[in-house]
C-alpha cells in the first residue's frame, strides 16, 4: 500500500444533550505515505479518535472521501487493523483464541491458525499466558495481545486509538519502545506497515512518529503537518536529547490555544 | 475451607436454632393454654412425621413429580420461544421498536391474571397448567436476553470488524457469548418466578402436584401438610437455583472468575 488520503471529510451527529446537530470534524484532509508512522494529536473532544474510526471504516462520515492508493474505502476491512484504548478482548476467549480470531474470520485453518498464534505470542513476549483469560492480565499484557490479535491478519495499515492510555506511565515508556521494534522501525520504509496513532500525549507522538497531524479544538481539523525530524531508530534515550525537547515544545506551543479553547468549550 | 466449613456451621446452627425456638413453641409452650396451636401452626416434628407418611406411601414422590414435570416443560418452552426473539430484539433496533409497547404492556400482567383466560383457551388440565407456570418463566428470560445483547460491549464489536468478520461471525462469536451471562440470571429468575406461579396454577383442575398437595391439604385442615408442601417447593426452589448457579461456573468460567 503506497498512499492513504483523507479528502475533505465532515463528521456530524445530533446531541441529544444541547438538543442540536455538532459538527465534529470539518473538512479534514490528510495524506500519509505508506510505511510512515502518523499522529494525531490535539484536545479532548475534537474528533481525532471519531477520524480514525472513519477511516476504519465504523463510522459514518456526511461527506468526503477515504482513498487508499486512489481507491475509494466504505466500511471495515480486516486490511485496516484497530487497536481500542480499553483493548477490546472478548472476555470469554484466552489469549490464543483471541489472538487466533481474525484468521478465523477469514477461513484460515485451525493448524495453520494455531501456528501463526504461537509466533505472534512469542514475539509479544506473552509465552505462557496462552491459556489465560484477558482478565487475568494486566493492561499492557492485555494490549500486548490485541497487538498480536491485529498483527495476525496481517493488514496494510495499523489504526490506533490511545493504544497505551489505559496503561500505566512506566509500562507505557516500554510499550512504546516495543511497538517501534514489532512494526520493524529498521526494515526500509517499503516494507513498513502504515500507522495513524490517535494520542493525547505530545511526549508520545513526538517519540514514536514520522508525521504529526496538529488538530484544533471542536470543529476538528487539521490545524498543521508537524515533520518528525528525529532519525530512526530510536530508543528511550532520546527522550532527553535536545531535538526532541524542542519538537515537544514546539508542538505544545502550536496545540495551547487548541487545548484551552477545548477547555471553554467544555471538554477538557 | 476453613471459613467454608465455618459458613455452613453458621448456617445450620441458625436454621437449628429456628426449628428448636418453633418446637418448643408450638410443640410444647402454646398447647398448654391452647391445644388448637397446632391447628394453625404445627410443630416441625408434626410436619416432619407427614412427610415420612408421605414418602413411604409414595405420594409425596407423585406430587414433587409432576410439578417439577410442568415446571421443566414450561421452562423448556419459555427458553426455546424467549431467548430467540430476545435476541432478535436485542439486535435489531427497529423491530424493538415494533414490539416494545406490546412487551411493555403485557410484562406488567399478573401470571394468574391469565388463569380465566388459560381456561377457556387450553380447558382444565396439564395445558392450561404449564401455560400459567410459563408465562412466569417467559418474561425474566426474554427481558434478560434483551438486556445481554444490548450490554455487549460496542468496542468488541468493532474490533471483530475490524478483524474481519461478517454479521453471522459477529453473532456466534460476539453477541451470542457475549450476552450469555445475563442469559443464565435470566433463567435463573425465570426458574424462580416459575416455582411461585407453580401452586396458583395447580388451584385449577389438577389432581396432582405439590400446588394441588397444599390446596387439598387445606380443605382437610391438615396443616402440617400444607407446610410440608410449602417446605418442599421452597427446597426444590433452592436445589434448582444451586443447579443453575452450578452450570455457570461451568459454562462461563470467564465471568465467574472475573467478578
Amino acid at each position: 500500500m503506497d498512499e492513504l488520503e483523507v479528502r475533505s471529510v465532515n463528521k456530524e451527529y445530533y446531541s441529544s444533550r444541547s438538543k442540536e446537530t455538532v459538527t465534529a470534524l470539518d473538512c479534514i484532509s490528510l495524506k500519509v505515505e505508506g510505511g510512515q508512522f502518523a499522529c494525531l494529536v490535539g484536545p479532548s473532544g475534537c474528533g481525532k479518535s471519531t477520524l480514525l474510526k472513519i477511516i476504519a471504516g465504523l463510522e459514518p462520515k456526511r461527506d468526503g472521501i477515504v482513498l487508499l492508493d486512489g481507491k475509494e474505502v466504505n466500511g471495515p476491512s480486516w486490511k485496516r487493523g484497530m487497536l481500542f484504548q480499553d483493548f477490546a478482548l472478548p472476555p470469554w476467549k484466552t489469549v490464543q483464541q483471541n489472538i487466533e480470531l481474525g484468521p478465523k474470520f477469514r477461513g484460515v485453518a485451525k493448524k495453520d491458525r494455531e501456528a501463526l498464534a504461537v509466533e505472534l505470542i512469542k514475539l509479544v513476549g506473552l509465552k505462557g499466558f496462552e491459556n489465560k483469560y484477558p482478565h487475568e492480565l494486566s493492561g499492557g499484557m492485555q494490549q500486548r495481545c490485541a497487538l498480536a490479535r491485529t498483527l495476525a491478519n496481517d493488514p496494510d495499515m495499523l489504526l490506533l486509538d490511545e493504544p497505551f492510555a489505559a496503561v500505566d506511565a512506566q509500562t507505557r515508556e516500554i510499550l512504546q519502545e516495543e511497538l517501534l521494534k514489532i512494526w520493524g522501525e529498521e526494515l526500509p520504509q517499503k516494507k513498513r506497515k502504515l500507522v495513524i496513532l490517535v494520542t493525547h500525549s505530545i511526549d508520545e507522538a513526538v517519540f514514536l512518529s514520522d508525521l504529526v497531524f496538529i488538530m484544533t479544538a471542536r470543529p476538528g481539523c487539521v490545524k498543521e503537518v508537524y515533520r518528525n525530524p528525529l532519525g530512526r531508530p530510536r530508543s528511550m534515550a532520546i527522550k532527553s536529547t535536545q531535538p526532541f525537547l524542542d519538537a515537544k515544545n514546539y508542538l505544545w506551543e502550536r496545540l495551547k490555544d487548541e487545548v484551552l479553547t477545548a477547555i471553554k468549550q467544555g471538554y477538557q | 475451607m476453613l471459613n467454608r466449613i465455618k459458613r455452613i456451621a453458621l448456617q445450620s446452627s441458625v436454621l437449628v436454632g429456628i426449628l428448636v425456638i418453633w418446637q418448643l413453641l408450638c410443640g410444647v409452650i402454646l398447647p398448654e393454654t391452647n391445644p388448637d396451636v397446632i391447628a394453625i401452626l404445627p410443630p416441625p416434628s408434626m410436619v416432619l412425621e407427614q412427610a415420612i407418611k408421605l414418602i413411604s406411601n409414595g405420594q409425596l414422590f407423585v406430587h414433587i413429580l409432576k410439578s417439577m414435570q410442568r415446571v421443566i416443560i414450561a421452562f423448556v418452552v419459555s427458553c426455546v420461544l424467549a431467548i430467540p426473539l430476545g435476541i432478535a430484539i436485542g439486535w435489531w433496533k427497529r423491530f424493538e421498536d415494533m414490539v416494545d409497547p406490546l412487551m411493555e404492556i403485557l410484562r406488567p400482567i399478573p401470571p394468574l391474571a391469565w388463569i380465566p383466560l388459560g381456561i377457556l383457551w387450553l380447558g382444565i388440565g396439564d395445558t392450561q397448567n404449564i401455560f400459567i407456570i410459563f408465562l412466569g418463566i417467559f418474561f425474566p428470560v426474554l427481558v434478560n436476553t434483551i438486556s445481554g445483547v444490548k450490554a455487549v460491549d460496542k468496542n468488541l464489536i468493532w474490533a471483530a470488524l475490524t478483524l474481519g468478520a461478517n454479521q453471522r461471525q459477529i453473532f456466534r462469536e460476539i453477541i451470542v457469548p457475549g450476552s450469555l451471562p445475563f442469559l443464565m440470571t435470566g433463567l435463573r429468575v425465570g426458574l424462580g418466578v416459575g416455582w411461585m406461579c407453580l401452586v396458583a396454577a395447580e388451584l385449577v383442575a389438577s389432581t396432582r402436584g405439590l400446588g394441588f398437595m397444599i390446596q387439598d391439604a387445606r380443605y382437610l385442615l391438615l396443616t402440617e401438610r400444607v407446610i410440608l408442601g410449602m417446605l418442599v417447593i421452597g427446597l426444590l426452589g433452592y436445589a434448582m437455583d444451586r443447579g443453575m448457579r452450578y452450570l455457570q461456573w461451568l459454562l462461563l468460567p470467564w465471568y465467574v472468575t472475573s467478578r
